[in-house]
């Protein structure tokens, strides 16, 4: 039905001369199979895809004896990037408005911490803490949310504030501690049993095939994808980046979205503290700095552009599986940390240059 | 004044030659010419006004003279020799300086360093404040201007942040300062301070060039009047031999019997009522925007809203649509109901819709779908539980993109990659599909060609047919007149006149326009 009407309104365009006109050109044989494909390549979807095929190459190259083929090192590799995936799936709505939000990798921490601390130390059941550390990050992202909306700073100054604030939060509550199993009470040290949910959270399912903070990162996606592709507030965070002032005149409630969309980002740093915390077997205050460098160069890499108004979800699994694949190639071949952090430098800048959108 | 005048008539009959004459100046923006062989003289000491419709070159013309627009067709003599202008520091160099519309102050910084700004004086490189400072109070004190050069210009007031501008020229040593509508946003007061620093630059023997849309201004400070139209010389003449009616005929010239499609209207019940509805501007030293307002507009009618720059018509739209709640105030009766409306939504809520005069910076999001455009202010309807349907989305789109005859590859592609008038379109049909009953049209044919145009015209009467009312804010007055029903005339913010269908004629209207309230309907 909607494509029958798509095509009337083509049909007065044969008659035109505009512009787009020329890109309706039909090539055949050879010529049209490059033609399509550089179409392709001027599409953010066309270049990010090509990215990650250009990264899986390398690792195909540099296999490290085979390591590279193993189903193992992709089950790994997603596993590893799931927690910077969550935080890259919140980052992905906020960058769309025009924002940015530094401040997830110490609201992780926050959520870390108070996760390990409610769950070791005082015997929450998992549930409570769950929702409790989920409730932590959605407040603080909100506190960023109304700093941007109503208060009208910075995206950059207000989720900076934040970033500091969130990391002496998690130093406060903890008394600058690590928060294990070793629990002091008076003179003694007594080593808890690690509460259960921990293991859970930590373990793999389908015969070890999927770890679960896989499967929690896939559940955060398909959230982030459901709202933003088909749900009236994507469509507003979208207009807001576009331009904000014709979104307002249009009638879109640019405050409560932008908000909502800086809540979300820090519900989604709870549920990677929660992970986070699983992974590492206690609650670290000083886990996840520089995290959000690494969610944001996800989003990035994908496409998302961060002037805002053009990205998706999908793009940003793209740029997620490009870092995760990455990492995960320089590791298994052994590259020290020195010239992993070089080689990742180099084709973030190498990945966003081909990214940007040519200016007619 | 009249001394002046006879000084200046004995200065042009004793054969003194101009100071600046522009000689067939022709200037395209791509394929459009919007200079076309203009010829101006500047005399020393003179107050020389050009004047002319919206988009009639002045401004154009005037940046050319200081030096914004290097690509100029033509001759510039100075003094009798040529110059050639392709920098504002360039025309500085030649004594040429331009007091802008919107200051180009450093607010952040003090009086002294922005009088010193581009042309500090140094010595081995370093900055000689100290000398700034002296220097700056000596020419503050000698244009009268009351402000102390240590202080940062946004903390003084914009009227005296206007002299500062002007200030700048004259540090310059500026023998020909281009001012352009320097009074646009001042009150009262603030002009005659500026009244009065304009005739003391002229007792100095500088020429000063002043645009303005207000003929209290020409008869108060004119020497000389040049008008321009659709980006030709009408004529120079001395102030004493240009009556206001024949100045008013030199704007609007005859030829005006354009062919549009405006059918008999069928007017019925009173769709909105506006009581003295006023816009602060953004500083309360300023003049309001829109002062006291009241109007009415029935179902099926085109009330136009007549108004040269700075009339207040767009801020009027903007006022009504919500769109500056904390600024605003009035009483809006929609359909018989009084209503307070204090965001777009609450707008769009009452059946109003409001076409930006500029789709690119407010009106569309050039970023995103045909579709998404289309449905961006109506999606309360779209998506009444928050999930939206993006097969009904593109079937109204694509009613909506046939409806408005639009040319458009796909409903998918990005606004941006449109052509002008079928972005207008867009811009249209995202208030169309949230079905109107009040339609405020600000410049609907702005920048689109003249087929996109035609079609716009038989729109709006479809519309009117369908009972919908429409105010149209327009500056072509061909367009004012063929297409209103009844015209309202604005001038700083309030109306200067009501004029009927018949009664209305572009002298009539373009001198309520200029400020003569006494000026329209001549019949009555």
């Amino acid at each position: 039905m909607g494509a029958g009407m798509v095509g009337e309104i083509r049909e007065p365009l044969r008659r035109d001369t505009d512009a787009e006109s020329r890109t309706q050109v039909k090539a055949s044989g050879m010529a049209g199979v490059l033609q399509t494909v550089g179409r392709a390549l001027t599409s953010s979807a066309g270049r990010a895809c090509l990215e990650l095929l250009i990264v899986l190459l390398l690792g195909v190259i540099f296999n490290a004896d085979g390591a590279f083929f193993k189903e193992g090192t992709h089950r790994d590799t997603l596993r590893q990037a799931s927690v910077y995936g969550i935080l890259a799936c919140g980052m992905t709505l906020v960058i769309i408005t025009g924002g940015i939000d530094l401040s997830v990798g110490s609201v992780l921490a926050v959520s870390s911490v108070s996760f390990a601390l409610l769950t070791m130390h005082m015997d929450w059941p998992w549930w409570l803490a769950i929702i409790a550390c989920l409730g932590l990050g959605a407040v603080l992202g909100s506190a960023s949310g109304a700093l941007v909306s109503n208060a009208k700073l910075q995206p950059f100054i207000a989720t900076l504030a934040l970033m500091t604030f969130a990391r002496g939060f998690a130093k406060y509550i903890t008394g600058g501690q690590k928060i294990s199993t070793y629990v002091t009470q008076g003179d003694k040290v007594i080593i808890k049993e690690l509460p259960a949910i921990f293991k859970v959270i930590d373990s793999r399912i389908l015969g070890g095939d999927v770890a679960i903070v896989s499967v929690i990162f896939i559940v955060c996606f398909l959230i982030a994808w459901v709202f933003l592709a088909r749900h009236k507030w994507g469509r507003e965070l979208y207009s807001i980046g576009g331009n904000e002032e014709a979104a307002r005149l249009s009638g879109v409630p640019v405050r409560m979205a932008k908000f909502l969309a800086y809540t979300f980002s820090g519900l989604m740093c709870g549920v990677a503290g929660i992970c986070q915390a699983a992974q590492e077997t206690q609650g670290d205050p000083e886990t996840g700095s520089g995290y959000e460098l690494t969610a944001i160069a996800m989003v990035v890499i994908g496409g998302t552009s961060l002037a805002g108004g053009r990205g998706s979800m999908g793009l940003t699994l793209l740029g997620i599986l490009t870092i995760g694949y990455l990492q995960k190639i320089l590791s298994i071949n052994a590259v020290p940390e020195a010239g992993r952090l070089m080689i990742t430098g180099i084709i973030i800048v190498l990945a966003v240059l081909t990214q940007k959108r040519r200016t007619k | 004044m009249s001394e002046c005048l006879s000084w200046h008539a004995s200065c042009i009959l004793s054969g003194m030659p101009p100071l600046v004459s522009m000689k067939g100046i022709t200037k395209h923006f791509g394929p459009v010419r919007v200079l076309d062989h203009v010829d101006f003289e500047i005399y020393p000491g003179e107050v020389h006004i050009l004047a002319g419709e919206n988009g009639a070159g002045k401004s154009t013309l005037m940046k050319i003279l200081a030096g914004a627009y290097a690509d100029y067709q033509g001759r510039i003599e100075m003094a009798g020799r040529e110059i050639r202008l392709s920098s504002p520091l360039d025309a500085n160099r030649h004594g040429i300086a331009a007091i802008h519309q919107e200051l180009s102050l450093i607010p952040s910084m003090t009086v002294a360093d922005n009088l010193f700004l581009g042309h500090p004086m140094t010595s081995q490189g370093f900055v000689r404040a100290r000398a700034h400072r002296r220097s700056a109070e000596d020419v503050l004190q000698r244009t009268g201007i009351n402000a102390d050069v240590s202080s940062l210009v946004e903390d003084l007031p914009i009227s005296v942040q206007q002299l500062i501008e002007i200030a700048k020229a004259i540090r310059l040593e500026a023998r020909v300062l281009i001012m352009d509508e320097p009074s646009s946003a001042l009150n009262a007061h603030d002009v005659e301070t500026l009244f009065a620093l304009v005739r003391q630059l002229k007792a100095e023997n500088r020429s000063i060039i002043y645009i303005t849309h207000r003929l209290e201004e020409i008869h108060r400070l004119a020497d000389r009047i040049t008008v321009l139209r659709d980006g030709r010389l009408v004529g120079t003449s001395e102030a004493a031999e240009l009556p206001e009616k024949k100045l008013i005929q030199w704007m609007v010239g005859r030829e005006i019997e354009e062919q549009f499609p405006r059918h008999t209207p069928q007017i019925s019940t009173e769709a909105l009522r506006v009581e003295n509805l006023s816009v602060r501007a953004a500083s309360r030293a300023l003049r309001p925007l829109v002062n006291r307002v009241s109007l009415h507009a029935s179902r099926g009618e085109i009330l136009g809203i007549g108004g040269l720059q700075g009339s207040g018509a767009s801020e009027l739209f903007l006022g009504l649509f919500g769109a500056l709640p904390k600024r605003t105030e009035g009483r809006m009766t929609v359909d018989g109901k009084q209503v307070r409306i204090r965001s777009p939504r609450e707008a769009i809520a009452n059946g109003i819709a409001l076409l930006t005069n500029d789709r690119k910076a407010t009106g569309l999001i050039a970023s995103m779908s045909v579709t998404a455009n289309m449905c961006a202010a109506n999606m309360r309807n779209l998506a009444p539980h928050g999930w939206r349907h993006p097969r009904q989305e593109s079937r109204i789109t694509a009613e909506m993109g046939q409806a408005l005859q639009l040319r458009a590859a796909s409903v998918d592609m990005e606004v941006g990659d449109l052509s002008g008038g079928n972005q207008q379109k867009v811009a249209i049909g995202k208030w169309l599909t949230t079905n109107p009953r009040i339609m405020l049209l600000d410049e609907p044919t702005r920048g689109i060609d003249v087929g996109a145009k035609h079609e716009i015209y038989q729109l709006m009467n479809e519309w009117t047919a369908h009972g919908i009312s429409i105010l149209l804010v327009t500056s072509e007055m061909p367009e004012l007149l063929a297409m209103s029903d009844r015209i309202i005339v604005m001038h700083r913010g309030t109306i200067t006149a009501e004029l009927s269908r018949k009664e209305a004629t572009a002298e009539n209207v373009l001198e309520a326009a200029m400020g003569r309230t006494n000026g329209g309907g001549n019949g009555r």
